[in-house]
C-alpha cells in the first residue's frame, strides 16, 4: 500500500464548511449561472452592434438611483460575510442582526428596482431595447429573489440554534450564492447604465 | 435508532475512520446491508437514491427513447425508399424528423452515457454513492418527466416541426402558430435543469469521493471522458436553454430577440444554438469514447497505450469544440475571416481525436485480443469513427462544406459520427458490463449476430447517403422525383436501415434471454483491471465492504504488471458505518478529508422533479395560478429537502449545544 497516505488521522464528520459536498455544488452551480449571463450579455452586445435604432430609447440612463441601489446590494454582500464571521466566532445574536440586516437591504433592492422599472416608458414588447433591458434585469431579479428567500430560511436556521463555531456550512453556501448574485449585479450594471455613457 | 439514543451517545463532529474488513455474511457486512438497503415496493421506487437503481433506470429509460426514435426513422425511410411516396404528408415528415432528431440527441444520446456513468463512477472510484445521491434521482426524474413533456403533444398531430435547431424566422409565431415550437422550447429547458445538475452531480463526484490513493492520474478514461462532458455542459447548456427561452418569449410576450422587422437578429439564435450545440456533439461522444478505452483493453490483455496522451486529447477535444461552433455556419454569409478561423479550429481538431484512434490501434497491436461480442462492437466502432472522422474534416473545408451543406453528406457524417462512436460502444459497452448489472453472462452467439447485422445494416444505409449528397439530394424532403437518379441509392438507404434495426432487435433479444438463462457470473468474468470489477456481481447496495485502497490505475492486475506504486488494499480499508458514509478524499492527491455522512432515501427528489415539471406544463398551457402554485409547490419541495439534518451533521448535535454557547 501506498505509504504516503495518512491513514489514521482525525477526520471531520459531516458537512463541515468547504469540505462540504454543498460548498462545492454551489461552486458548480454558479460556473453555470455565471455561463448563463454571459450568454445573456453577448446577446445584447450582439443585437446592439448591429442595432440602427436609437440605443437605448430614453437617451443616457439616470444613474443616482441604480447607482445607490448598487451600493445597497453590496453592503447587503458585506452583512452576509459580517454574518457569518459572528458565527465562527460563536456570538448568536450579531449573526442574527447581520444576516436580518442583510434580508432587509435585499428587499430594498428589490423595491427601488421595481420602481425604476415602473420609471419606463417601454414594456417587454415595445422595442428591442426595452425585451433586453427587462429580460436581463429579470433574470437577474429573479435571483435576487430567491437570494433574498435563501437569506431569509438561513436566519430562520440560526435563530433556531441550527449552528455555531463548528457547523455552518449551509450558512457559508448560501452565503456565496448571494455574493455570486451581488457579483453579477455589477456585470448587469456596467452593461446597462455605464457603457452607454462609453459608446 | 431513536433520538433519545443519539442525544446521549451522539454523533462525534470528527473521528478517525476505523479500519477493518467485512468479508460477506459478517456482522458488519449485515449491518450495512441494513444501513443501504431501500424500502420495498413502490416507496422505495419512488425515494430510492441508490446510484446503481438510477443509473439502470437512465440505461432502460434512455434505450426506450432509443426505439422510439428508431421507428420513428424507419417510417421516414419506407417514405424515401421510392420516389413520389405518399405514405406522409409533408407536415408528418417533417414532425417525423424533428421529433427522431430530438429524441436520439437529447433524449437517448446523453441520457444512456448518463446511466453508464451514474452506475460505474462510484463503483471505479471505490465510493459507496455519487456526491449527491438525492440530485441524481431529481436529474433522473426530471428527465423522464422532460421526455414525456417534449412528446406529449406528439400524439395531437402537433410536434415539434422546425427540425431539431430549429432555426428561426421558421419556428417563430409568424410562420408556426401553433403549440409545437412551445412543447420544444419549454421541454428544452426543462431537460436542460435534469443535464445541469447531473453534470454538477459528477464534477462534485470525481472531485470528492474517490478512493484513497486513487489520485486524478489513476482514475479510468471513462471518468475523464464523463468529466469533460460534463464540464462542458455547465458552460454550454446554459446557451440553449437561454436561446430557447428568448424563442418562448418572442412567441408568447411579443419581444424582439428573433425578429426582423424590429432589429432582432435570427442568426443570434444559430451563434446561441451551436455555441451550446457542438460541444454538445462532443459530450455524446467523449463518454462513449472512455468507454473503449476502459472496455477495450480488458479484451486485448493489454493496458491502454498512451493514458495520460488520451486523457488529455479528451480534455483538448472539447477545449477545441468550444471554438468551432461557426462550422454550422458556413453558408450564412459570415465574414471570410470568421470562416477561416473556425475551418481551421475545425480541423485542427482531428489531431486530438487521432490520438485516441491511434490509442486504440496500438492497444489492439501490441495486446492478444480475445474476439468476443464486446470486442468486435469496439473494434467495429474505431473503424466507423474513423470514417465518420474523415468526412468530418471534409465538411470542416470552407469551400467544401458550401456544397456539401444541408444535403445527405452531412446527414450520413452525423450518423457515422453520432451511431458509429455512441451506439456501437454503448451496445458494446452493455455486453461488457451486463455481467456486473445484472449477474448473468450475455449469449454470445447471439451476440456475435447481433454485432454483424447490425455493422452490415448501418454502413449499407449510411454508407450510401454520403453519394446521395454527392449526387444533390438536400435533407429534409420528404419525397423527390422519379429521374433526379436517387431512386436506386435511397432504396439501398432503406433496406440497409432495416437490417441495422434487425441487428438492435437481435441485441434485444438476447438481453431478455440473458436475463433469464445466461450462465452465472463471477465478480470478474472478463479479468478486467479496474475497481467496479472487484465487487460481486452484481454489486451489493453498500458497493464497497470497506473502501479500497488504490496504488495503481489497474487494481486488479497489479500481478502482473508493475506500475511502481505498491499493491492496492481491497479487503482491508475504512468501514465507515456509523449510519450511511463514505470518505471524501482531496481532489488532486486523493488523502482522506472528511466522513461524509450521505442522505437516506427521499421523495423530494421525485416530488420537486414532478413539481417542477408541472410548473411547465403551466406555462406551456397558459396557467398562471396554476403555475404559481407549482412554484410555490418547488419552494416547500426545496426546504424539505435542504432543511439541515442531525444525521448528516449539517447542524450542531443537540447534545452538547450547551457547551457551544458557553
Amino acid at each position: 500500500m501506498a505509504e504516503t497516505i495518512p491513514l489514521d488521522r482525525p477526520l471531520p464528520v459531516g458537512s463541515e464548511g468547504r469540505r462540504s459536498g454543498g460548498w462545492w455544488g454551489v461552486l458548480a452551480l454558479i460556473a453555470t449561472e455565471a455561463s448563463l449571463f454571459t450568454y445573456l450579455l453577448f446577446s445584447y452586445f450582439y443585437l446592439a452592434s448591429q442595432t440602427e435604432q436609437h440605443w437605448p430609447p430614453e437617451g443616457l440612463p439616470e444613474l443616482l438611483v441604480p447607482g445607490v441601489n448598487t451600493a445597497i446590494l453590496l453592503t447587503s454582500s458585506v452583512c452576509v460575510w459580517a454574518c457569518e464571521r459572528c458565527l465562527q466566532r460563536s456570538m448568536m445574536g450579531w449573526s442574527m442582526a447581520w444576516m436580518a440586516f442583510a434580508h432587509i437591504l435585499g428587499i430594498i433592492f428589490v423595491a427601488v428596482q421595481l420602481n425604476e422599472w415602473s420609471k419606463k416608458a417601454y414594456g417587454m414588447a415595445s422595442n428591442l431595447y426595452g425585451s433586453l433591458y427587462f429580460t436581463i434585469t429579470g433574470f437577474h431579479m429573479l435571483h435576487v429573489i430567491v437570494g433574498v428567500v435563501i437569506l431569509l430560511v438561513l436566519l430562520l436556521w440560526i435563530s433556531l440554534g441550527y449552528f455555531d463555531h463548528r457547523r455552518y456550512a449551509a450558512v457559508t453556501i448560501g452565503g456565496l450564492y448571494w455574493h455570486f448574485v451581488d457579483v453579477v449585479w455589477l456585470f448587469v450594471f456596467t452593461t446597462l447604465y455605464l457603457l452607454p455613457y462609453v459608446g | 435508532m431513536t433520538d433519545a439514543a443519539k442525544n446521549t451517545s451522539g454523533p462525534s463532529l470528527t473521528r478517525v475512520p476505523e479500519m477493518g474488513s467485512a468479508p460477506i455474511g459478517s456482522a458488519a457486512e449485515r449491518r450495512l446491508a441494513e444501513l443501504w438497503e431501500s424500502t420495498p415496493g413502490w416507496r422505495g421506487r419512488l425515494s430510492t437514491v441508490d446510484h446503481k437503481v438510477i443509473g439502470i433506470r437512465y440505461l432502460v429509460t434512455a434505450f426506450i427513447f432509443l426505439l422510439m426514435g428508431g421507428v420513428e426513422a424507419l417510417i421516414m425511410r419506407l417514405q424515401l425508399a421510392r420516389p413520389d411516396q405518399t405514405l406522409l404528408t409533408p407536415e408528418q415528415y417533417n414532425q417525423l424528423f424533428t421529433m427522431h432528431g430530438i429524441t436520439m440527441i437529447f433524449l437517448y444520446s446523453l441520457p444512456v452515457l448518463s446511466g453508464f456513468s451514474n452506475y460505474l463512477w462510484p463503483l471505479m472510484l471505490g465510493s459507496r454513492d455519487m456526491a449527491f445521491p438525492r440530485l441524481n434521482a431529481f436529474s433522473y426524474w426530471v428527465f423522464l418527466f422532460a421526455g414525456i413533456f417534449l412528446y406529449c403533444s406528439f400524439p395531437l398531430g402537433q410536434a415539434p416541426n422546425a427540425g431539431w435547431f430549429n432555426y428561426v424566422p421558421f419556428s417563430g409565431a409568424e410562420y408556426n402558430t401553433g403549440p409545437n415550437i412551445d412543447v420544444y422550447a419549454l421541454g428544452m429547458v426543462l431537460l436542460g435543469i435534469s443535464t445541469t445538475v447531473g453534470a454538477i452531480n459528477f464534477i462534485v463526484t470525481l472531485f470528492r469521493t474517490r478512493a484513497p490513493g486513487m489520485s486524478i492520474g489513476r482514475v479510468p478514461i471513462l471518468v475523464w471522458g464523463t468529466l469533460t462532458a460534463a464540464v462542458a455542459n455547465v458552460f454550454a447548456v446554459p446557451s440553449v436553454s437561454l436561446a430557447f427561452f428568448l424563442l418562448w418569449l418572442d412567441r408568447q410576450t411579443g419581444t424582439h430577440f428573433f425578429d426582423t422587422l424590429n432589429g432582432g437578429k435570427p442568426l443570434l439564435w444559430q451563434h446561441l444554438f451551436w455555441m451550446f450545440g457542438h460541444p454538445w456533439v462532443y459530450v455524446v461522444v467523449l463518454p462513449a469514447m472512455g468507454i473503449v478505452s476502459d472496455a477495450l483493453p480488458t479484451f486485448c490483455r493489454h493496458p491502454l497505450v498512451g493514458y495520460s496522451a488520451v486523457a488529455l486529447s479528451t480534455m483538448a477535444t472539447m477545449l477545441l469544440g468550444f471554438g468551432v461552433w461557426i462550422h454550422h455556419m458556413f453558408a450564412t454569409g459570415l465574414p471570410p475571416l470568421a470562416l477561416s478561423f473556425f475551418g481551421a479550429t475545425s480541423l485542427v481538431i482531428s489531431i486530438p481525436s487521432g490520438v485516441a484512434v491511434f490509442a486504440w490501434i496500438a492497444t489492439i497491436w501490441l495486446g492478444r485480443p480475445v474476439f468476443n461480442t464486446a470486442f468486435l462492437f469496439f473494434a467495429g466502432f474505431v473503424i466507423l469513427f474513423a470514417i465518420g472522422g474523415f468526412s468530418g474534416v471534409m465538411t470542416a473545408a470552407v469551400p467544401l462544406d458550401l456544397q456539401l451543406n444541408e444535403t445527405y453528406f452531412i446527414v450520413a457524417h452525423l450518423h457515422y459520427v453520432l451511431l458509429g462512436i455512441n451506439v456501437f460502444p454503448v451496445v458494446g459497452g452493455i455486453y461488457y458490463w451486463f455481467p456486473k448489472f445484472f449477474g448473468r453472462m450475455m449469449n454470445e452467439t447471439l451476440g456475435k449476430w447481433s454485432f454483424w447485422v447490425m455493422f452490415v445494416g448501418f454502413n449499407l444505409g449510411f454508407f450510401p447517403m454520403h453519394l446521395l449528397g454527392l449526387l444533390g439530394m438536400p435533407r429534409r424532403i420528404y419525397t423527390y422525383a422519379p429521374h433526379m437518379g436517387w431512386s436506386t441509392t435511397n432504396m439501398i438507404t432503406s433496406i440497409g436501415s432495416f437490417i441495422f434495426a434487425a441487428g438492435i432487435l437481435i441485441f434485444i433479444v438476447n438481453l431478455f434471454v440473458s436475463l433469464r438463462r445466461g450462465s452465472p457470473a463471477t465478480a470478474n468474468p472478463w479479468d478486467a483491471p479496474t475497481l467496479e470489477w472487484a465487487v460481486p456481481s452484481p454489486p451489493p447496495v453498500y458497493n464497497f465492504a470497506v473502501i479500497p485502497l488504490v496504488a495503481s490505475r489497474h487494481p486488479l492486475w497489479e500481478d502482473r504488471i508493475d506500475e511502481g506504486g505498491g499493491r492496492s488494499s481491497l479487503d482491508h480499508g475504512y468501514l465507515l458505518m456509523e449510519g450511511r458514509e463514505t470518505i471524501g478524499t482531496t481532489a488532486l492527491d486523493a488523502i482522506p478529508d472528511v466522513i461524509l455522512k450521505m442522505p437516506e432515501d427521499s421523495y423530494a427528489p421525485f416530488f420537486l422533479g414532478l413539481f417542477n415539471a408541472l410548473l411547465f406544463v403551466g406555462m406551456l398551457l397558459h396557467w398562471p395560478d396554476f403555475t404559481a402554485l407549482m412554484v410555490l409547490a418547488c419552494c416547500v419541495s426545496l426546504a424539505v429537502w435542504m432543511w439541515p439534518r442531525k444525521a448528516l451533521l449539517q447542524r450542531v448535535p443537540d447534545y452538547d449545544k450547551g457547551a457551544a454557547h458557553g
